[in-house]
């Protein structure tokens, strides 16, 4: 897993850089481009948040797995499903507002490089959050194993702590 | 159904070794975990891509000695249908053949075998790598059927011409390249996670770090060089992707995107990509040498740190394809300096082999042969390589036929040559069979002289200002003169000479696979690990599960003074009076 991260990072850096390189070369240094609607940066600074929440959560779900046995984790692990949940039906509904101000990934470099990088993201973050829903189903059976939490919670961190940078990148 | 095959293989994998007798055709040969059978996989696979690659290639090059005829087998061709061609013949031997074959055929075949495991860490992940990786074999073969041909844009699929269809004139053919593509590198990051993680956890019990023969080592570096560079790669070909189907930009100047953009994504990737293939061809030419002049590995650790030190470099080069791109010289006299750099290392590998070979007692079998001809060959492509890598005089040579030539210098050593030493060599352990001495003796020279007299006359028009992807050079006056074309019929016709010699291999293949002479467990006399197993042909599971061998030394033990036999295999225990240190 700890591998295939590895590459995927690579992978959101390739994006990374690829926008940096656009964005600086922009004749007139006219960024974002005139005519196009401002990213929501407050409102996805909550949303921000809710994603660090639910990595925190996670942490403490890890930790009572491990001090406390699978049912110590139960509580917690839910909290961090709904919380990844939140902030991924959020980033939709952001998407559907931008999508209403004719921010399109046609209508300029900026709404290209904004829906390829979220929407990459986009699509771990529910790959991962299935995972997370797989472990608590196994964990409600009673056969979630160390390996398996351990996997999936890795992968979710890997979302939360991309996340960050993106934003960073992207939206300030 | 595949749950059911799933289910199986499963158990299979579980039941231990030679399990496969009431296991049907498909469960055996399409549904195998077994990572031998896969590494036959994609063998056979790669082998029928390089029969497809190597019939454009004769069709194109027909068309360029003799332009405009009938190309027998073929028909006319067209400006468009020579595009391609020349396009798809890069894409599938780079990309279908020295890949799959090099990497994901003798990494399959040999690592497990070579650290003493039963299998792969993750078998059904490697089958789903082989499936994916079918898919894509499919898909671009089937791009080349689609309305509008196959993509024409050359293998590097430089924008804009590949970014919009009203510029390269194939709509579906340049998605389906680029989907193709991808497919095949998600196969290949599952195998790598597989490798690095099999060679890392499963060695034998007792094998340190440098007591792993070099072919692992290299394999495994490659793994985590193609790792490492592929994303950025994944990336470009998914804004490609959008750029050709959903209206984008990322890459049209006219919407505000960036084309170097793209050269930057694809020759990130694209250059540790030469390393990628070069390492596990160089690590089975030092194991096959060592093992036929009966010495050991000249500088065994110093030639491992030197490929992990051509791994690093190999990130910072990659700009040396772009020198006229517009990028801005002082970035070019950078990568001019790195790019020189990088042939340190190499030319020090390959004075490490000569030096390995020097006082053997040297055993010229075939595979030997090959890879004492993987070396030559490749110093001439590295040498050459030189006067690319250098800012000022590749102004001179961007684009023409001596940049062909160099690069074919490189990649046939590499997939052809360095290959055919693995094949050769690892044959008794593939098939328990051994292949035919004189067939195979044949077949080296009947490939060696026609490769070189190919390729030596590209240099030449390359120097006098041939340029590449040109389709026919008769509008061209002062590249029509009758001295090139007469080069290019000679190049032409050793292309021709060299793919007949091929049948020589394919009959002694399935010859020797079917009927050959039965192989004895250890026909080479050599030390490492695959050659332990109970029988020549090891079922699944490789060793009897009470029997997994242990390791007690390094892999090059040859000609130890203080022994009778000239080899010391590694499982071999230290007997119990034994005296040396």
């Amino acid at each position: 897993m700890a591998l295939f991260l590895g590459a995927e990072a690579m992978l959101f850096a390739g994006l990374i850089s690829a926008f940096q390189i656009v964005k600086n070369g922009v004749t007139g240094g006219l960024w974002p481009p005139p005519g196009q609607p401002r990213l929501p940066v407050l409102e996805t600074a909550i949303n921000t948040s809710a994603l660090m929440a639910s990595g925190v959560v996670l942490f403490l779900a890890w930790k009572a797995f491990k001090a406390d046995g699978a049912m110590a984790a139960k509580g917690k692990l839910l909290a961090t499903i709904v919380l990844g949940g939140f902030f991924v039906l959020f980033q939709g509904w952001e998407w559907v507002q931008l999508l209403g101000q004719g921010l399109t990934i046609r209508s300029s470099q900026m709404g290209g490089f904004f829906y390829l990088m979220v929407g990459t993201h986009a699509l771990h973050a529910v790959g991962a959050l299935y995972g997370l829903i797989v472990a608590y189903r196994r964990l409600l059976e009673g056969n979630l194993t160390r390996e398996v939490f351990a996997t999936v919670a890795l992968f979710w961190y890997f979302v939360v702590g991309v996340w960050p940078v993106l934003y960073w990148q992207v939206y300030l | 159904m595949a749950e059911h095959a799933a289910e199986h293989a499963l158990d299979d994998h579980g039941g231990g070794h030679d399990d496969h007798h009431d296991v049907s055709f498909f469960h055996k040969y399409l549904w195998s975990t077994d990572h031998k059978m896969i590494a036959k996989q994609y063998m056979f696979t790669g082998m029928g891509m390089a029969v497809i690659g190597a019939f454009m290639a004769y069709v194109f090059r027909m068309q360029l000695a003799f332009p405009g005829s009938e190309v027998p087998g073929f028909g006319a061709v067209s400006p468009g249908t020579y595009n391609a061609l020349v396009t798809n013949h890069g894409t599938i031997m780079i990309f279908w053949v020295a890949m799959p074959v090099l990497i994901a055929g003798f990494g399959n075949l040999l690592i497990p075998l070579m650290v003493g495991a039963d299998d792969m860490v993750f078998p059904r992940l490697n089958r789903l790598s082989y499936q994916i990786f079918l898919v894509s074999a499919v898909v671009i073969i089937y791009s080349l059927f689609v309305q509008g041909g196959g993509f024409g844009g050359a293998w590097t699929a430089y924008p804009p011409l590949s970014a919009k269809a009203e510029y390269n004139l194939t709509p579906q053919g340049a998605s389906l390249w680029v989907i193709a593509v991808g497919l095949e590198f998600v196969a290949f990051l599952m195998g790598g996670i597989n490798f690095i993680t099999t060679a890392m956890n499963s060695r034998a019990p007792g094998m340190k770090a440098f007591d792993v023969p070099i072919v692992i080592w290299f394999l495994v570096i490659a793994s985590i060089l193609f790792m490492a560079s592929v994303g950025p790669l994944i990336a470009g070909a998914v804004m490609l992707l959008f750029d050709q189907n959903l209206g984008t930009g990322f890459f049209d100047p006219n919407q505000g995107g960036d084309p170097v953009l793209w050269q930057h994504l694809f020759w990130f990737f694209g250059h540790p990509e030469v390393y990628v293939v070069l390492l596990p061809a160089m690590g089975i030419t030092a194991d096959v040498m060592c093992v036929f002049a009966r010495k050991k590995m000249f500088a065994q650790k110093i030639v491992i740190y030197t490929a992990i030190a051509t791994g690093v470099l190999s990130f910072f080069v990659w700009a040396h394809h772009q020198f006229i791109s517009g990028i801005d010289p002082r970035m070019a006299n950078v990568f001019t300096v790195t790019t020189v750099l990088i042939s340190i290392p190499i030319a020090e590998m390959c004075f490490v082999y000569i030096a390995t070979l020097y006082g053997g007692s040297i055993r010229l079998t075939t595979p030997m042969l090959w890879a004492l001809a993987f070396v030559a060959e490749f110093l001439i492509g590295g040498v050459t390589g030189i006067f690319l890598g250098a800012s000022g005089t590749d102004i001179y040579f961007h684009d023409t036929y001596f940049v062909l030539a160099h690069f074919h210098y490189t990649f046939f050593p590499i997939a052809i040559i360095g290959t055919l030493a693995g094949i050769t060599y690892w044959f008794p352990k593939m098939f328990g069979r051994m292949m035919d001495e004189t067939l195979g003796k044949i077949h080296f020279w009947g490939t060696i002289i026609p490769f070189n007299m190919t390729f030596i006359p590209l240099f030449f028009l390359g120097a006098a200002g041939q340029h590449r992807r040109i389709y026919d050079y008769s509008n061209f006056p002062e590249l029509a003169v009758p001295w090139m074309q007469n080069l290019r019929i000679l190049a032409t016709v050793s292309l021709i000479v060299m793919l007949v010699f091929q049948v020589v291999f394919l009959f002694n293949f399935i010859k020797s696979a079917l009927s050959g002479p039965k192989a004895s467990k250890n026909p080479w006399q050599a030390t490492t690990l695959e050659w332990t197993t109970a029988t020549a042909e090891p079922g699944h599971g490789n060793w009897p599960p009470d029997a997994m061998p242990n390791c007690y030394r390094g892999p090059y033990e040859y000609a130890n003074p203080g022994r009778e036999d000239d080899f010391w295999p590694q499982d071999e225990p230290p007997a119990d009076t034994e005296e040396q240190a």
